[in-house]
C-alpha cells in the first residue's frame, strides 16, 4: 500500500527545497552586504504587524460561521484569551488557559 | 555570550514547545496510521520542518501524488513564508553564517517570536535568535518523533489542543498591539485577510491576502512611515 521508498524520499526532497527556497528568497534578492532599499525597511518595520495578523486568520479559517456552532468557541476563546492578557500579561496563563478552554468547549460544550 | 542568549531565548519558545509537542504528536500518529516509521517521521522533521506542509505531506504520500502535484502544493502552501524574510532582512543582517540555519527554520512561529521580540540589554542579537530558531525546531523534531513512535499510548481525547497555536499568535497580536500606538499596519493584515477569506473561500486566500496588505501597505507608505523615516535613511 506504501509507494516506493524512492518516490517518496524523492517528494519528501522536493518539498523541503521548496520549502527553503520561498525562505531564502527575500535573503538572496536583498543580500546584507548592500545597503537595504528604504522600501524594504519600511516593510520591515510595518509587515510584522500585518503578519501576525493574517496569521490570526489563517488559522481560524476553516471554521464556519453559517453552520453549528456559529464559531462560538472560537470567538469566546479569543474574547477571554484577549481579556486575562490584558488584564495579566501573561503568555503562558493566555495561550495555556486558552487551549484548554477551547478544548473543553470543543469536547464538552459545543459538541 | 551563547549560554546568556540561549537563557533569554527559551523561556519565550515555551508556548512553542507546547504547540509543537503535541502538534507534531499529531503529525507522528498519523504518519504511522500510513505505515511510515519514525524513522521518516524524524527525516521529515528535520528536513522539510513546516506543520502545515507536513499535514498535507501525509496525504501526498498516501494518494503516490506525482512531483508536479506535491510542487505546487508546495507552493501553495508555502508562499506565505515569503513575507516572513523580506520583513527579517535587517534584523537578520549581522548575524553571519549562521543566518542560513535561522533561515531554514523560518516557521510561522519561530517567524512570529523573532518579530515579536528583542533581545534583553547585553545579549548577542544573532544568538538570541539563533537559539529560538533551534529550540522551535528541536521540539518539532521530538514531537513528530515521539508521535510515531508511542503515539497510539496517547489516550486522552486531545481534539481542540491545536488551538494553542492559534492562541500563541493571538497573544504576539495583543502584544504588539499593545506595544504601539500606530494600529493601521495590524488592522490592514486583519482587514485584507478576513476579506480576501470572504472572497476568495479558505483555500485559496492567503495569495491574495498577501497582494492586497502588500499593496495597501505601500499606498499608505508616506502616512504610515512618517516618523521612522529619520532612522531609515539616516
Amino acid at each position: 500500500m506504501r509507494i516506493p521508498d524512492s518516490q517518496a524520499l524523492l517528494m519528501i526532497f522536493l518539498m523541503a527545497a521548496i520549502t527553503f527556497l520561498i525562505r531564502v528568497l527575500p535573503f538572496i534578492l536583498f543580500p546584507g552586504n548592500k545597503k537595504t532599499p528604504s522600501y524594504i525597511l519600511y516593510l520591515g518595520k510595518v509587515l510584522p504587524y500585518a503578519v501576525i495578523g493574517m496569521l490570526v486568520v489563517y488559522c481560524l479559517k476553516d471554521v464556519s460561521p453559517l453552520t453549528a456552532p456559529f464559531c462560538l468557541p472560537e470567538l469566546l476563546t479569543v474574547a477571554a484569551i484577549a481579556v486575562v492578557h490584558v488584564w495579566k500579561r501573561n503568555t503562558l496563563l493566555s495561550i495555556g488557559g486558552g487551549t484548554i478552554l477551547y478544548m473543553i468547549f470543543v469536547q464538552f460544550v459545543f459538541i | 555570550m551563547k549560554r546568556k542568549a540561549f537563557r533569554a531565548a527559551f523561556p519565550l519558545t515555551l508556548p512553542v514547545m507546547a504547540g509543537y509537542l503535541f502538534l507534531g504528536l499529531g503529525f507522528g500518529i498519523l504518519l504511522a496510521s500510513k505505515g511510515y516509521s519514525c524513522l521518516w517521521a524524524f527525516f521529515m522533521a528535520v528536513i522539510i520542518y513546516a506543520g502545515s506542509m507536513q499535514y498535507a505531506a501525509i496525504d501526498l504520500l498516501a494518494a503516490g501524488a506525482s512531483l508536479i502535484t506535491t510542487g505546487i502544493m508546495t507552493v501553495a502552501i508555502q508562499i506565505r513564508h515569503l513575507f516572513y524574510g523580506l520583513s527579517l532582512i535587517e534584523k537578520y543582517r549581522h548575524v553571519g553564517k549562521k543566518r542560513w540555519m535561522m533561515i531554514y527554520e523560518l516557521t510561522d512561529e519561530t517567524y512570529s517570536l523573532v518579530a515579536t521580540s528583542e533581545p534583553p540589554e547585553g545579549v548577542d542579537t544573532g544568538w538570541f535568535y539563533f537559539f529560538i530558531s533551534l529550540l522551535d525546531h528541536s521540539y518539532w523534531i521530538a514531537g513528530c518523533t515521539l508521535g510515531a513512535l508511542f503515539g497510539t499510548l496517547v489516550k486522552f481525547n486531545t481534539k481542540g489542543v491545536d488551538f494553542v497555536m492559534t492562541a500563541l499568535f493571538i497573544v504576539l497580536f495583543i502584544n504588539q498591539w499593545l506595544d504601539t500606538k500606530e494600529h493601521r499596519p495590524a488592522l490592514i493584515g486583519v482587514g485584507s485577510s478576513v476579506l480576501c477569506l470572504i472572497l476568495f473561500g479558505p483555500d485559496s486566500f492567503i495569495v491574495p491576502a498577501m497582494l492586497s496588505i502588500l499593496l495597501i501597505l505601500t499606498i499608505f507608505r508616506k502616512t504610515l512611515d512618517k516618523e521612522e523615516t529619520t532612522h531609515a535613511d539616516s
